[in-house]
């Protein structure tokens, strides 16, 4: 076993290395934060409409749930990318060609919509975890169905899954990789351009692995003290 | 649409889905006892152990797969000092990447077993390896199977990410066929079809289990 390996860590700070890991890092949270909150806003439409009455929108809520979630991200982010222009009519098919940054845009649409599949997951089992008696209140004081979700149970529901909002971000993050096989220079793909040029892989890809642990720690102490503040007194108990 | 084209190339795209499967099943059968092992790890009382099992957890759940499979691909020849080929490459970093999401998967199911559990067993005059194995065990996996079953799922989805590094499974099949035939549109939808049909059983499979262990 030998392990012959000549580190260059200043090399990350050179050009054009500098320019890649800068691009890379911004794309990744770019493409992070747009996705995670559309995901949110299409995971809140989707989960809600499964706890409603209505048999058909239940159903539709489920199928949407267990078509994205058991096609793998990476096949989904194929499909959106060689296989949906192809079914669009004709002239629709031209614009989208001629829209700017197609990779991204793509990427994008892909992981907004699958996260929003496991996004309604979560709020379905929040909405669950909710006392009957919160319903039968808000609809004893005279809300219609509507009402009761948008005033009473989405942001009681809400608080009780901040954690899990915050691990989607995180998944999100983390399949926002996936992206370098459509082309989105994002920071994986970054290292992986690094270690192609340079052959000095170790440096590259940590630059990516501290990019992602960062942000994970960041974000999961940033969480922890928020949930701390938003707690329901009562229901989540005092650290 | 001409679905003819999936027709006359199935041979080849079914060798790859038997290798994603073979793949998956592989990591699987690694990954679970390594994962055992360190799930002990974590909630061990000795610091020195409980400490670096905590830091592997974390440091695998906070990268991406795709970025573990590159680093072994990288790494594993370097280390060991020739070329391994790609099979042994991406099944290492898949086998490390996942075990350590089913260490928590076990970690979670050795401590849904009540603790009162362990001192009944103890108490019977058992020793601590024998309450383990025959009490504490044996109602963790019961209780931790659905989440198990998700998790292959999850390794079997996750063996398309062996494509970035052309791996010849059902996906990067898929790809090459599409070079060739230039219809990735029925080809895409096949293989997003196989995925979906072999992914749903799995997972309805875990919801069924779910079930049944609310009823018991």
């Amino acid at each position: 076993m030998t392990f012959k390996y000549d580190f260059d860590w200043p090399m990350l700070l050179e050009d054009p290395y500098k320019e890649w890991i800068i691009e890379g890092v911004t794309t990744t949270i770019y493409l992070s934060l747009l996705a995670w909150v559309i995901a949110l806003t299409i995971g809140i439409i989707i989960g809600t409409i499964r706890m409603t009455r209505s048999p058909w929108l239940r159903f539709i809520g489920t199928a949407y749930v267990e078509f994205f979630r058991n096609i793998p991200l990476l096949v989904q982010l194929f499909v959106w990318f060689f296989v949906f222009p192809l079914m669009l009519p004709n002239d629709w098919m031209l614009s989208w060609n001629r829209l700017p940054h197609i990779p991204f845009i793509t990427a994008l649409l892909a992981l907004s919509l699958f996260t929003a599949a496991r996004v309604a997951e979560h709020i379905r089992s929040g909405i669950s975890s909710i006392p009957k008696g919160q319903f039968d209140a808000a609809r004893s004081s005279g809300l219609t169905e509507v009402q009761i979700y948008r005033y009473v149970i989405i942001p009681y529901a809400f608080r009780v899954m901040i954690p899990t909002i915050a691990s989607e971000f995180l998944t999100i993050f983390k399949n926002s990789a996936l992206t370098l096989t459509i082309g989105v220079s994002e920071i994986t793909s970054s290292a992986k351009a690094i270690e192609a040029w340079s052959f000095h892989g170790i440096e590259a890809y940590s630059v990516a692995s501290v990019t992602y642990m960062t942000t994970t720690a960041t974000v999961v102490l940033f969480m922890g003290w928020l949930e701390h503040r938003l707690r329901i007194p009562g229901l989540i108990a005092k650290k | 649409m001409d679905w003819s084209v999936i027709a006359t190339h199935l041979p080849f795209l079914m060798k790859g889905l038997w290798m994603s499967v073979k793949l998956a099943t592989l990591v699987v059968i690694f990954a679970f006892p390594l994962a055992c092992l360190i799930a002990v790890g974590r909630i061990s009382s000795r610091s020195w152990i409980r400490y670096p099992s905590a830091i592997f957890v974390n440091t695998m759940r906070s990268n991406p797969l795709i970025l573990i499979v590159f680093w072994f691909f990288f790494l594993v020849p370097i280390i060991i000092g020739r070329p391994v080929g790609d099979f042994a490459s991406v099944m290492i970093g898949f086998i490390v990447f996942f075990s350590a999401y089913f260490t928590e998967i076990i970690r979670s199911g050795i401590q849904s077993v009540g603790r009162n559990q362990i001192q009944a067993g103890l108490s019977t005059g058992l020793t601590y390896f024998q309450t383990m194995r025959m009490i504490v065990l044996p109602q963790a996996l019961r209780n931790m199977m659905p989440a198990l079953i998700t998790e292959c799922v999850i390794v079997f989805q996750g063996t398309t990410i062996a494509y970035v590094v052309g791996l010849r499974e059902f996906l990067n099949s898929t790809f090459l066929i599409t070079e060739i035939t230039l219809r990735p549109a029925e080809l895409y939808t096949f293989a997003a079809i196989v995925y979906f049909v072999v992914c749903f059983a799995g997972s309805s499979l875990a919801r069924q289990m779910e079930k049944r262990k609310v009823r018991t």
